[in-house]
């Protein structure tokens, strides 16, 4: 009797418990619960950037993101916004929305004069708030929230006697907006698949968007969304193949691998200054965007074999960072060149450059241990034990101890503890092949006066310097598996669910058939319908078509 | 006819200095105090004020206990730093966190017991820490409902946190701290006239468009993230808050003085650095509480790995502890030693700070209770056994201090549980698993 009087009063909800009493007792409906996510510091700037232009300034401080297996992508599906957090959101959004309305901008970025600059003007406020709208919030404004919004900037104008300040301040309220500031995915009933559930063609658009350009959809992707194109296999590949041919896909590229390479961590990276004085915050930054460079020309550009990035000698490198490798460099006035180590040089592929062994390091001293944590846990996706909590260290880097000159020498004496050996076996002879690299990421021969001995091995593959750590790398199945397993987290916000691991092991196997072309395997990902996949949700469920038409719908009735 | 602007506080300040912002003592005003200068003239108490300090590492065992419980008489070695203070202290030995079973996480459970009353099983806390459930009753009413702030350079390193996810940023810049509390948006409470600002009236209305939004927007949100949308509301109502506050005229406060305008400083964990900004993050604060903005401050010193280290050494604050030998002679690591004394140098700086406020015939300390918080009892070993805790003031008479608490490997949430409830939460029982408690210390409490 309640189920019926429930059904009565909500058709929507009627359908929902009906497609999902389709399933037999067993079955459960695949996917996985839609997450909401936080828009990443970046993702805010680029939508900025996108709508308003370059010449808008995003200032202030973001809220840090956090870290959750492996990757900030799913760390954003958990955090939310804290007192200081919105309160710096809130600095950030009227800063602006102030440039935007400002004498500077106002005649490009608004489509429209009011008739009186020092009043209200509802038709204008109404024409660049519809337009802004849908790009902040990636689907158009319901009727209500554009006149709810609409009615700040006529009450803000009125209390200010501009119409330029009033508008601005309606900007901002949507700029710190939960429906800008978090990505939500709306689920809907898959006509195709009875008793499946999948993400509305707003929530694919930012889905697909975020992904493969890390930003909002563009209009055309919107109008795709709009006109169901995202629905069919044909409209989503073509939506796919045209984002993966713009140069924006660079972008996304970009974004990726500084989450995978946890390059967030160089924002609070220490060097002494005294032990290593070419280390700074602008090296810091030009390590990041050598290897970023270094990856997106030859994954992208290039089109190459994901594991080449290990092993490659062209690299690019700024003035600066030539010092830092001591190499000779022609290059324009503070630009970039490209740059090639010779054959048998130890710089082979990013694991040799300054943006992993300055990372993966001590303040004051390199580290065989981080930086063999690093390759596993970063590179090869394989969890390393934390360390155990009653541990002698006293011999491990006592580096002045004449016995031990050498960071092997120290490491070799420690890891001669039971209790410490079984994990630093798998970490120090990889981070070894690394110690021809200091802490600051220059080449040194010898440390305290003795020669370095390069020599280590990975998982049984030995090698005697870094090249060869390269190449142990390079050679690794774990390693394109683990890029698939990260791209796949990366686009979902979370990690795969139980009955999606066939899908990722298809990636893979898809992956390797390709020849590891990165661009293929994001198109592998962003056209797999288990990318939308959704659990049912778990309240207001919508049947057939998304909660926006429902109430577009809705309010005709009204009408 | 123009009227004459009426002379102000602001005025006076912005008259001597010609617009340079400087610290200038202003004369006491009594009237804005009862006769023993410690209430508003209203009649109310001067608000009480909760925070939390924290470094890492804790002490070298052996070194910090007092010689006997109850009563403090002489300091031991590494807390002679605060010997000064020795009456408006507590010392708390023999406070442990209990594992369960679980895994140590080290640098991690230790802190989390302290603070949350729970160890997690993995790195992940699920619980808010004690100063956000005292913040939620005695910080509703202010400015800020606490700040936060970090003196190693890295926001993260605040343990300040409203559940695993939701952890509150410290700043790490004294500069933005200065801008974030006395900037424009700052109202003197001791300004003799006040007209609210119009564009302040404006943006409170326009933010109950983004209020609104709530409706619509949880309505298919599941119930995890419903309550990730939760917290972004309660900060939203925050940012209300501090815009009504701001369109009234606060009551007057006689202690508060506008510090002088900070310039942006270096940043890192050089531990000259550290303890520089940690200087002008004590003075901001410091004044932040006399003026009202906020009753709750927290101070993360340093990361619980602390890797403060010194200019031009290979090794940090950290890696000493487990890499420096015992030295034979000494029976403990004088290198550690000398880190712990240059930390408790500055706890004392801090605690001096809120001292050096006078309110009256008494001291902003006096109304203020700081619990420390640190993540080990034996850094070299990663051992939860004793570790050290510390209380400053009597929180308006509702602690008792000058005395050294002796546990006998006890709960640390104890405390945690104390103090909510000398700060008005109604909480009897507090905490998960071992660490679970309804004792308080019933020995400090007034």
């Amino acid at each position: 009797m309640a189920y019926v009087k429930k059904a009565l009063a909500s058709v929507a909800l009627a359908l929902t418990v009906c497609s999902t009493a389709l399933l037999a007792a067993d079955e459960k409906p695949a996917g996985s619960d839609a997450v909401t996510r936080r828009l990443s510091q970046e993702q805010y700037r680029q939508v900025v950037s996108d709508l308003f232009g370059p010449s808008i300034k995003v200032g202030g401080r973001f809220e840090p993101d956090i870290r959750r297996d492996g990757l900030l992508a799913m760390g954003a599906s958990q955090v939310s916004v804290t007192a200081s957090g919105l309160e710096e959101y809130d600095k950030i959004a009227r800063n602006v929305a102030a440039q935007v309305v400002s004498e500077q901008h106002r005649d490009t970025l608004i489509p429209c004069k009011p008739a009186n600059a020092k009043a209200p003007d509802d038709a204008c406020a109404a024409q660049f708030l519809s337009e802004t709208g849908p790009m902040l919030y990636r689907r158009p404004l319901m009727p209500e929230e554009l006149q709810s919004r609409v009615k700040v900037a006529a009450d803000a104008a009125t209390g200010l006697k501009d119409f330029y300040s009033g508008l601005g301040i309606s900007l901002a309220t949507m700029l710190e907006s939960p429906k800008f500031l978090f990505r939500q995915e709306i689920a809907e009933s898959d006509p195709n698949h009875a008793g499946q559930y999948r993400m509305d063609a707003y929530s694919k658009a930012s889905q697909l968007s975020f992904f493969l350009w890390n930003a909002a959809p563009d209009p055309e992707l919107l109008a795709a969304a709009e006109h169901g194109d995202l629905n069919s296999d044909k409209g989503l590949a073509k939506q796919v193949d045209r984002m993966i041919a713009s140069p924006r896909l660079q972008g996304g590229v970009r974004a990726f691998f500084t989450d995978m390479l946890g390059f967030d961590e160089f924002e609070t990276l220490a060097k002494d200054s005294m032990i290593f004085p070419k280390f700074n915050t602008k090296v810091a930054k030009d390590a990041q965007e050598q290897t970023l460079r270094t990856v997106t020309n030859l994954l992208v550009t290039q089109k190459a074999d994901y594991r080449d990035i290990f092993t490659t000698h062209k690299t690019y490198l700024s003035p600066l960072l030539a010092s830092v490798y001591e190499v000779p460099l022609v290059a324009p006035a503070g630009g970039w060149a490209t740059y090639e180590f010779p054959e048998g040089d130890p710089r082979a592929g990013i694991v040799s450059q300054v943006s992993f062994v300055a990372l993966h390091s001590h303040p004051g001293r390199s580290s065989p241990t981080l930086r063999g944590k690093a390759v596993r846990e970063v590179l090869l996706c394989q969890k390393v034990p934390t360390p155990p909590a009653n541990v002698n260290f006293t011999l491990v880097q006592d580096t002045k101890n004449p016995q031990y000159k050498t960071a092997r020498a120290r490491l070799h004496a420690h890891a001669t503890d039971a209790t410490c050996a079984g994990c630093h076996k798998i970490m120090d002879p990889i981070g070894l092949g690394l110690e021809a690299f200091d802490s600051g990421g220059s080449l040194r021969a010898s440390e305290n006066g003795e020669t370095i001995d390069t020599t280590g091995e990975l998982d049984g593959m030995k090698f005697t310097d870094a090249g060869g750590l390269a190449k142990a790398v390079h050679d690794d199945p774990a390693a394109p598996a683990c890029v698939v397993s990260r791209a796949s987290s990366y686009g979902l916000g979370r990690l795969p669910a139980k009955d999606e691991a066939e899908w990722v092991k298809n990636l893979q196997a898809g992956f390797k058939e390709g020849g590891y072309r990165f661009p293929a395997l994001l198109r592998l990902i962003a056209t797999s319908p288990e990318f939308y996949r959704v659990a049912p949700p778990q309240m207001g469920a919508i049947d057939g078509q998304s909660k926006l038409a429902q109430t577009n719908s809705n309010q005709e009735i009204r009408k | 006819m123009i009227p004459m602007k009426p002379v102000n506080r602001r005025r006076i300040l912005r008259g001597i200095m010609g617009g340079a912002a400087v610290s200038v003592g202003l004369p006491f005003l009594d009237c804005f105090l009862d006769t023993n200068g410690t209430a508003l003239a209203g009649g109310q108490q001067l608000p009480v004020v909760f925070g939390t300090w924290f470094w890492g590492l804790g002490l070298n065992p052996g070194r910090w206990e007092p010689a006997k419980p109850g009563k403090l008489e002489a300091m031991n070695t590494e807390l002679q730093p605060l010997a000064a203070y020795k009456d408006k202290m507590n010392v708390f030995s023999g406070m442990k966190a209990f594992l369960d079973g679980k895994p140590n996480g080290v640098h991690f459970s230790g802190v989390q017991g302290m603070l949350t009353g729970t160890v997690p099983r993995g790195m992940i806390a699920d619980k808010p820490s004690v100063d956000t459930l005292i913040a939620d009753v005695i910080g509703t009413r202010t400015r800020f409902r606490s700040l936060e702030v970090a003196c190693a350079g890295n926001p993260q390193h605040s343990q300040s946190r409203r559940n695993g996810a939701v952890v509150n940023p410290a700043e790490i810049s004294p500069a933005a701290l200065y801008s974030r509390i006395f900037g424009a948006e700052f109202t003197d409470p001791n300004a003799a006239d006040f007209k609210p600002d119009p564009a302040v009236l404006v943006r409170r209305s326009a933010l109950s468009a983004v209020a609104d939004d709530r409706q619509s927007f949880e309505k298919t949100l599941g119930a995890a993230d419903r309550a990730r949308l939760d917290e972004y509301f309660t900060s939203l109502r925050g940012l209300e808050q501090q815009l009504d506050l701001q369109a009234q005229k606060p009551a007057p406060l006689a202690a508060c003085t506008v510090p002088g305008k900070v310039d942006e400083t270096p940043v890192g964990t050089e531990i000259e650095i550290v303890k520089a900004n940690h200087k002008l993050f004590a003075g901001l604060l410091a004044h932040a509480l006399a003026c009202g903005q906020t009753q709750v401050i927290n101070v993360a010193f340093a990361d619980a790995t602390s890797s403060l280290r010194r200019a031009g050494g290979t090794q940090t604050h950290h890696e000493f502890s487990h890499e420096e030998p015992v030295d034979a002679a000494l029976g403990y690591q004088p290198t550690l030693a000398w880190f712990f004394n240059e930390i408790m140098t500055s706890l004392a700086f801090f605690v001096g700070s809120l001292d050096g406020i006078k309110e009256g015939d008494k001291t902003l300390l006096d109304r203020t209770v700081i619990m420390t918080a640190t993540d080990l009892g034996y850094a070299k070993l990663h051992g939860l056994e004793n570790m050290p805790m510390l209380t400053f003031g009597g929180g308006n008479g509702r602690i008792k201090t000058g005395l050294h608490i002796a546990a006998q490997g006890e709960p640390s949430s104890r405390v945690g549980l104390t103090l909510q409830q000398a700060m008005g939460v109604p909480v009897s029982s507090w905490g998960t698993d071992s660490m679970q408690t309804s004792k308080t210390v019933t020995e400090i409490m007034a």
